[in-house]
């Protein structure tokens, strides 16, 4: 008969005991689990959301501001940059390092169900030619569509939409929706431009792209408040082609209904080549206004002149460009340069990290006191096993023995406690997962197993031996024959 | 076999008094042969069986058991050679609550370098008619039966010598007999030296040897 089954035995005779203390251990390391898998899947989905291209242009300003709204989806978007300076990467001064150039334009949102998810105008090369993350086998991730497809660049009105929008908001492929100009909450009072035709739904990415919303870059510049003052310049002939004052706009053709920049159909709102002067279009969103426009023309779209962005998303050819690109770009006055990898590295470490470290703290605190239950219990039980101890002293069993069997007991109580948790963990993150897809766009394995965990196992012995020692040494130190005399 | 030599024992009483338990001068039991002890209560008895198995260490004297001073060997080597020498029945009979009969038996030979053998505590459950209750725990079993067990648990690892400390106490007259009988039966057939603590003189009157712990003990005599 092993020492094993020796405690184990012990274990069954204390059952209650045991298992009370056993489930105090498995939940403690239950909520390490759930803590490590959540920062894991949080800390990848960060990292994801930073990987695919080397540099994020954009308005001089927070480095981080600048990551938090061009990839997250969090913050207000800081300034533009010049529609000339973009032109700088795809034809210009730039153009001979850059393998893609993505420009973001934010500023607008939708509000559904007490919900904002962010709206923004970008290029085709967004899904078509960027990738986020890697796979497991390492090769990166390409944007998939679990329905329909990219908008087109020629149809300024289609959009694309996250697969969390989706799934929260209930909209698909052949819906509408209207932005709303600025970034509002539940309870703003919001002024909604004119409708994009959905195209495409996103497969989940596990990245804040589930969470927003994508509209082509040319249907966004045409929208209210989006497009700059017209040089002076230049204004009789943007005029010309764009004044709609004297136009009726209740007979215009809307995107709404097939999406093209060749039919319109909006309900009456002046059009953004009237220029509406509104410099930070990103930080407000507008008053209401009635408009009684009626024109039957196509859109044109906006003149170069009149155009911002918000970020770009720059692909480079050679990573080794980089770091030249980077310097030269923040030495300019126009815009500044980040890495999003070290951004999300700093944003990482100096805010995310933190919180989980006193989150795990406090749970291998939980777990600390669960070996203190398994002390006290076994301690408390001491005094009763004397004279068990005794006999199996008296039939031979030396010091050690008897040592080793109370630390067994307690090992056995704080793995059996342990590995419980971990089922439990697991258990708990599975049941967890679809309302934290739906919430966040984490994405929550049931077996997303962290290295951490490996540390659990023996943690627990190193734990239990700790926990079982004083006890154990209470049954080394047995007075054999005064409690072999004393009645059982 | 066994061998006693100006073996001294004495406690400390709470008063600071020293109390002298026992005082032997001499004291042997051959091979195989079986003895009884009697004494009054508190006499020492139980002490003398502890000093014996090692549990105990006297304050003087030798414990030679088939040429092994056991006095002289460090507490893991008394633990060991108890495990592996002596067989040891207990008055309250101390069956673990939480094994089963069978496994109350292992545990005898856990301790013992060859470990348990399974076959062997089955062999000697089937001897005291137990076969049939080897999953019964403790609590399922009458008292005899425990006793049994105990008997059982006892001899399993082929001791030199069996110690049995009023194993007749708390058995129903009925029961007695057979177990005594047991006892000696099992000794006999193994080669076992037995030395047996009673202060029932039914059970005394049927052994050849039977000493009163004063008669040797000076402690006592005195």
């Amino acid at each position: 008969m092993s020492l094993w089954k020796i405690a184990w035995r012990s274990v069954q005779q204390r059952s209650l005991s045991s298992l009370l203390t056993g489930l105090s251990m498995a939940l403690g390391v239950a909520l390490v689990i759930m803590v490590l898998v959540v920062y894991g899947a949080v800390e990848q989905q960060f990292r994801q959301g930073g990987e695919g291209y080397h540099l994020i242009v954009g308005a001089k300003g927070g480095k981080l501001q600048l990551v938090l709204n061009t990839v997250y989806h969090l913050s207000q978007p800081i300034e533009n940059i010049p529609y000339s300076y973009y032109k700088e990467f795809t034809e210009g001064k730039f153009a001979a390092f850059t393998e893609v150039v993505v420009p973001c334009c934010m500023g607008d949102s939708y509000l559904s169900g007490g919900q904002t998810y962010r709206v923004l105008g970008t290029t085709t090369d967004m899904f078509d030619r960027l990738v986020y993350g890697k796979n497991s086998d390492g090769s990166p991730r390409q944007y998939t569509f679990q329905a329909g497809r990219n908008f087109k660049s020629a149809n300024f009105f289609e959009a694309v939409i996250g697969s969390v929008v989706a799934a929260k908001t209930g909209l698909g492929v052949g819906d509408s929706f209207q932005p709303a100009h600025g970034i509002v909450e539940e309870g703003d009072e919001a002024h909604e431009h004119q409708a994009f035709k959905i195209v495409g739904v996103l497969g989940p990415t596990g990245t804040p792209n589930d969470r927003a919303m994508f509209v082509n870059m040319e249907g966004f510049f045409l929208l209210e408040g989006h497009a700059k003052e017209a040089p002076p310049e230049e204004s009789p002939a943007e005029k010309k082609d764009h004044d709609h004052d004297d136009h009726d706009h209740q007979a215009h053709d809307h995107p709404a209904s097939d999406g093209t920049a060749e039919a319109h159909d909006h309900e009456g709102h002046d059009h953004p080549p009237a220029a509406d002067k509104h410099d930070d279009h990103a930080h407000h969103a507008h008053a209401h206004h009635d408009h009684d426009h009626d024109h039957g023309h196509a859109h044109q779209p906006l003149p170069e002149s009149q155009r911002e962005v918000t970020a770009l998303l720059v692909l480079l050819k050679n990573n080794l460009f980089s770091q030249g690109l980077f310097t030269r770009i923040n030495e300019g006055q126009v815009a500044q340069a980040v890495f999003p990898v070290t951004e999300v590295e700093t944003l990482l470490t100096k805010f995310v990290g933190p919180i989980q470290t006193v989150l795990l703290a406090l749970t291998l605190l939980i777990i600390v006191v669960a070996g203190i239950g398994i002390m006290v219990s076994i301690y408390n039980s001491m005094s009763e096993r004397a004279h068990e101890i005794a006999v199996m002293r008296a039939l031979g069993a030396g010091r050690v023995t008897v040592l080793a069997v109370v630390l067994l007991e307690s090992i056995i109580i704080s793995l059996a406690g342990g590995l419980a948790g971990v089922v439990i963990g697991h258990g708990a993150i599975g049941l967890m997962s679809p309302y934290v897809l739906a919430e966040t766009g984490v994405l929550l394995h049931v077996l997303s197993f962290q290295q951490q965990e490996l540390v659990l196992v023996p943690g627990l012995v190193l734990l239990a031996t700790f926990a079982g020692f004083l006890p154990a040494l209470a049954a080394y130190r047995t007075d054999v024959a005064r409690a072999l005399i004393a009645r059982p | 076999m066994l061998e006693l030599s100006g073996l001294k024992k004495s406690f400390v009483e709470p008063n600071g008094a020293t109390l002298p338990i026992l005082d032997i001068p001499q004291f042997k039991v051959a091979a195989g042969e079986q003895a009884v002890i009697r004494g009054r209560s508190g006499c020492g008895k139980t002490t003398l069986l502890h000093v014996i198995a090692g549990i105990t260490h006297p304050d003087a004297g030798s414990v030679t058991i088939d040429g092994v001073d056991v006095t002289r060997l460090p507490e893991a080597g008394r633990d060991r050679f108890r495990a592996e020498k002596i067989g040891y029945i207990f008055q309250t009979f101390n069956l673990l609550e939480g094994f089963s009969a069978l496994e109350n038996v292992l545990l005898g030979m856990a301790f013992t370098r060859g470990g348990a053998d399974r076959g062997r505590a089955c062999e000697l459950l089937e001897q005291v008619g137990l076969g049939h209750r080897l999953d019964h725990r403790p609590a399922k079993l009458s008292v005899g039966e425990q006793q049994r067990v105990a008997v059982a648990r006892a001899l399993a690892n082929r001791p030199r010598l069996l110690l049995a400390d009023e194993p007749t106490a708390n058995v129903d007259p009925g029961n007695q007999q057979q177990l005594v009988d047991l006892i000696r039966e099992h000794c006999q057939s193994e080669e076992v030296a037995l030395l047996l603590v009673t202060h029932e003189p039914t059970v005394a009157e049927q052994f050849s040897r039977v000493e009163s712990l004063e008669s040797f003990n000076q402690a006592v005599a005195s």
